[in-house]
């Protein structure tokens, strides 16, 4: 009688799953807490491929190029004219949308070239502030063919590109932002 | 007969056998979307502002190039140096190596450089003449998003 309980009891045990639930719980909080989910942001950019010393760099006439220089004292030259960050938003757009009409600034979209001249000392952050008003200009040309193409904005546009769909915007109006050696220094 | 159903009818409760299989659910995709090897960043980045910034999507092409004043103990910086995943370059030629195969295993690969505010261009010039010599041209200048504009 007695071994007939035992075996009949011993059949009948099972594992407590009733806490599984929590020790699942303390592992989804743990790892809620862990978890980063931040996406990285900046200004993209392509740097120019090493130069070659047999190629000599693609000619551009002085039009095309709109030279923005910053010195180390933080003070920004834009085409020899001393000038402000503030500025160089409209100054990028009326040269990147001249088509020819005016003789200081670009030929065509395509062949407008921002070049960005520091100096060694400069401060780093007004590089970036420079860097960002060049892109926003782009980004403001962009907004308007987008909004001439039917779309609410660049951004809308771009998402809406098909993959390895050609975006047209940017060719009609790319974005040639050149990074120029820097000044040595003192 | 009357009274079994009344007995069912007061005592409604719902199933808690499927609980623990939804919280594994949950606990397997925040094991996988977490990223544990979180580097230990030696140097100071406080990053600028910017309006003109452009998200990166896949993570996995990231590789990150800190740049700043190095950590002091006793919240104190030192001079500025230049942090790739665990080590601090001393030696600017390195960095191209390094690049280098990185670029090898993960050619749609993106640096992303961290650099400190006050920073100067000069160390941010060399990088990426590194940069150019190692082959990696998609660069990204981390930036946070001016929040007095939102």
């Amino acid at each position: 009688m007695s071994i007939l309980a035992k075996k009949k009891k011993r059949q009948g045990a099972e594992i407590p799953t009733s806490s599984m639930a929590d020790i699942a719980f303390l592992l989804l909080i743990f790892f809620l807490v862990t978890t980063t989910i931040d996406v990285d942001t900046g200004i993209g950019m392509t740097l120019p491929p090493e130069p070659d010393e047999t190629t000599p760099p693609p000619p551009v006439s002085d039009r095309n190029m709109l030279k923005i220089l910053i010195n180390a004292q933080g003070q920004v030259l834009l085409e020899d004219l001393p000038s402000s960050v503030a500025q160089i938003r409209s100054e990028v757009l009326t040269h990147v949308q001249n088509n020819g009409v005016d003789a200081r600034y670009s030929d065509s979209p395509s062949k407008a070239v921002v070049s960005i001249k520091t100096d060694r000392l400069t401060p780093y952050n007004l590089y970036i502030q420079t860097l960002d008003e060049v892109w926003m200009a782009y980004f403001e040309i962009w907004d308007t063919e987008a909004r001439s193409l039917g779309h609410a904005n660049y951004v809308e546009y771009r998402s809406n590109l098909a993959d390895g769909a050609e975006n047209e915007i940017r060719e009609k109006w790319p974005a040639q932002v050149s990074l120029a050696e820097p000044d040595p220094g003192n | 007969m009357s009274h079994f159903t009344k007995k069912s009818k007061a005592k409604p409760e719902i199933s808690t056998a499927s609980l623990p299989d939804i919280i594994f659910m949950l606990l397997i995709f925040f094991m996988v979307t977490t990223v544990l090897r979180e580097q230990e960043v030696q140097v100071r980045t406080i990053l600028p502002q910017a309006e003109a910034l452009t998200k990166i999507e896949q993570k996995r092409y990231v590789s990150y190039v800190w740049m700043g004043p190095e950590k002091l103990p006793g919240n104190r910086v030192g001079e500025t140096k230049v942090q790739i995943d665990d080590a601090v370059i001393e030696d600017l030629t390195n960095v191209r190596s390094i690049m280098y195969r990185k670029l090898n295993e993960q050619p749609r690969l993106i640096v992303s450089l961290r650099v400190d505010e006050e920073s100067e261009m000069g160390v941010v010039t060399d990088v990426q003449g590194e940069l150019r010599k190692a082959g990696t041209l998609r660069i990204s200048y981390s930036s946070r998003r001016d929040i007095s504009n939102i």
